[in-house]
């Protein structure tokens, strides 16, 4: 399954495979070079690794458990496993990063903190940790994602972060992206972007999955102390950007009993023209900072993708995950937007876990995977439906 | 000698870059822009290639690249407009944009393109040095194309003294940290930037751009440069224009301080 000789971890110029870099203008290379010159140092620190592993316990209520659920485990007839990052601090894994990054941002000696989001989670966990370290904090989000995710606006408000509405393109995630790299670029020496998924441009990918592999690393203590193995047979994770997924994958990259297991939002279908699938429907191409797999048109613009779930629409996907899909290390799969809702509402009744709407996504694998009955699968359940309620009343009927 | 050189070796006069995104504001006004420019007395035009996700670009711009490709406008559209352009058009010619329209045209058929209609360099902000020396360089040294690199205040001396080394034509010097058409005017400040840069004894000249809007900021940017470029500021005027040719030619005028 694995090729031997294939690296999943980044060079020494910023790539997987074919797919990273650091394409990115001018004006940002002095904070990317920065960035790139002293992350490692700086996280390797035993003051940082203290401080991020003290607030991760305490703040964030790490390590999160990991569940046997039990009654989907009988109704997929195999062994499932759901690792409860939505019980994070701030509902979902997102917290993981931006605790890493804040305290990355006060080593580089800035106070200033730009993030875009889109489902809104990485923007509550951005502001968040800006409130818990006295940063000031601008959140940058898609027009749309702003009306569709309303109480997270009013959690990051409530936070202290100013939300500026992004107005251009599909006026989602992608363009959000867009406005916070031009704020960044317009106030350089005083801010940090804390980039909320393994996307951007190098070191930001690596940084990030180092920051979200603290999940994979409890997921193998866990599991060994439940079933005397410390992998199992698939890790299932949805992808975004695929900062959860990078996560949940990472101590079993180079595992090859460990089938990677990734769902993309196929949105209404990947042939319908309303989708975010983007291993299914990209082609290698550069956004935000990186090479990649890209939504586009044949003019290399890009194309504005389609998800019921803000977290997953997006044209791209990180670079490792590009590896990962082009490498065949990992499978994907195209989840709809009506699968996940069936899948959302699955795991409510028989776990009673409302999960998000991307992770919903993952959960709905389990119809398509053919998991054997003894086979082991960890569902990385990325965060809690709070957030997602009102399109779960629209679109499950709940108000009937 | 390519045409870049050649004009900055032969002018002592500062030099008028001026940027208009293609195909805008209609789609066929490409060709009539370029040769107003000209008219008008500009020394370089630089032509923007539109893309859906600008990030090194103000509202300006922006709109300017939505519009255009709203109209249709692609890059081999572009091309079919430019096939003759060399009919008429004899100052130097560079197309701006973003490194993504060019990767899915194919490096090296566009740079081919570019050497066809007579294109004399590009500037592509989210091609960083070292992705082009990584990949690019010799495909566009092959095809006789200019990379224009930027540096801005935070660029250190050590890295400006890299740039320069890989650089030919000019090094566009932007004036303060900020996406285009963000601010307006030369401050005190950016003038000792200009002088500090001045004082390196680079091999290349520089054109100093974003801020630059008329005459006043023209003239002060090229007190500590070899010149200026101006993009939103003419942008805008070519979104407003009643009679586009009459206007653009007025403007470059109005700039170049000739009546
Ligand atoms: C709960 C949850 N899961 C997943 C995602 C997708 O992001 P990523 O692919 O980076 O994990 C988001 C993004 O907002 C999210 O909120």
């Amino acid at each position: 399954m694995i090729d031997a000789g294939i690296s999943f971890h980044v060079s020494e110029k910023g790539y997987y495979g074919d797919f990273g870099g650091a394409f990115i203008p001018e004006m940002l290379y002095p904070n990317v070079e920065e960035l790139r010159l002293h992350y490692l140092e700086y996280m390797m620190e035993p003051s940082f690794q203290k401080e991020f592993h003290f607030l991760l316990k305490d703040f964030v209520g790490r390590p999160t458990p990991l569940f046997k659920a039990e009654r989907l485990s009988a109704k997929y007839n195999t062994q499932i496993y759901l690792k409860r990052e939505d019980l994070c601090h701030t509902g979902a894994h997102k917290v993981n990063n931006t605790i890493g990054q804040i305290l990355m941002a006060k080593r580089l000696g800035k106070h200033k903190i730009v993030a875009e989001t889109g489902a809104g989670q990485h923007g509550v966990a951005t502001a968040t940790v800006c409130a818990l370290m006295g940063m000031e904090c601008i959140i940058y989000m898609g027009a749309i994602d702003i009306d569709r995710q309303a109480p997270n606006v009013a959690r990051m408000k409530m936070l202290g972060a100013s939300v500026v509405a992004a107005q251009s393109g599909s006026k989602t995630l992608k363009d959000a992206t867009n406005e916070a790299m031009r704020h960044w670029i317009n106030h350089p020496v005083d801010t940090h972007y804390i980039i909320g998924s393994v996307v951007g441009p190098h070191p930001y990918p690596d940084m990030v999955a180092k920051f979200q592999s603290v999940i994979s690393e409890e997921i193998k203590w866990q599991l060994q102390e439940k079933e005397g193995r410390d992998y199992p047979d698939y890790i299932l994770a949805c992808v975004g950007g695929g900062s959860n997924a990078a996560g949940a994958f990472y101590h079993y990259l180079d595992e090859p009993r460990t089938a990677l297991i990734a769902a993309e939002a196929a949105g209404q279908g990947i042939s319908t023209g309303h989708s975010a699938a983007t291993t299914f429907l990209g082609k290698p191409g550069v956004l935000h900072g990186s090479k990649s797999l890209l939504m586009q048109t044949e003019d290399g613009q890009v194309i504005e993708p389609y998800s019921i779930s803000a977290g997953l629409d997006y044209p791209g996907i990180g670079p490792l995950h590009a590896h990962l899909a082009t490498s065949g290390r990992a499978k994907f799969f195209d989840i709809t937007d009506d699968e996940a809702l069936d899948a959302a509402l699955e795991c409510s009744m028989l776990e009673g876990i409302i999960p998000a709407l991307e992770t919903a996504h993952a959960l709905a694998v389990f119809g398509k995977l053919g998991a054997k009955p003894d086979e082991i699968s960890v569902v990385n359940l990325s965060g809690r439906g709070d957030k997602d309620l009102a399109t779960y009343q629209e679109k499950l009927k709940l108000n009937q | 000698m390519n045409r870049i050189s050649t004009l900055f070796k032969s002018t002592q006069e500062p030099i008028l870059n001026i940027y208009a995104t293609a195909g805008y504001p209609n789609f066929g006004d490409t060709m009539l822009v370029l040769n107003a420019l000209q008219e008008g007395g500009v020394d370089i035009i630089e032509i923007g290639m539109p893309y859906s996700d600008p990030v090194a670009d103000g509202e300006t711009i922006q709109q300017s690249n939505q519009v255009s490709l709203d109209q249709g406008m692609t890059v081999t559209h572009l091309f079919d407009q430019l096939k003759n352009m060399r009919q008429s058009i004899s100052v130097p010619v560079l197309l701006m944009g973003y490194i993504n329209p060019v990767l899915q045209f194919g490096v090296e058929r566009f740079c081919q393109k570019c050497q066809e209609v007579g294109v004399d360099g590009l500037i592509l902000p989210d091609l960083p040095l070292a992705e082009y020396q990584l990949s690019y360089q010799s495909i566009f040294e092959q095809y006789g194309l200019l990379n224009i690199f930027l540096i801005t205040p935070q660029t250190s001396d050590e890295r400006i003294k890299q740039i320069d080394a890989v650089s030919e034509g000019f090094i566009y010097m932007v004036s303060s940290a900020s996406t285009t058409g963000a601010k307006t005017g030369i401050s005190s400040d950016q003038e000792a930037y200009f002088k500090r840069i001045d004082n390196m004894n680079l091999k290349n000249p520089r054109l100093v751009g974003f801020g630059i809007s008329d005459r006043e900021s023209f003239i002060k940017a090229s007190n500590g440069a070899s010149g200026a470029i101006i993009g939103s500021a003419f942008v805008k005027l070519l979104g407003n224009a009643k009679n586009l040719r009459e206007e653009i030619v007025g403007f470059v005028k109005s700039i170049k301080g000739l009546k």
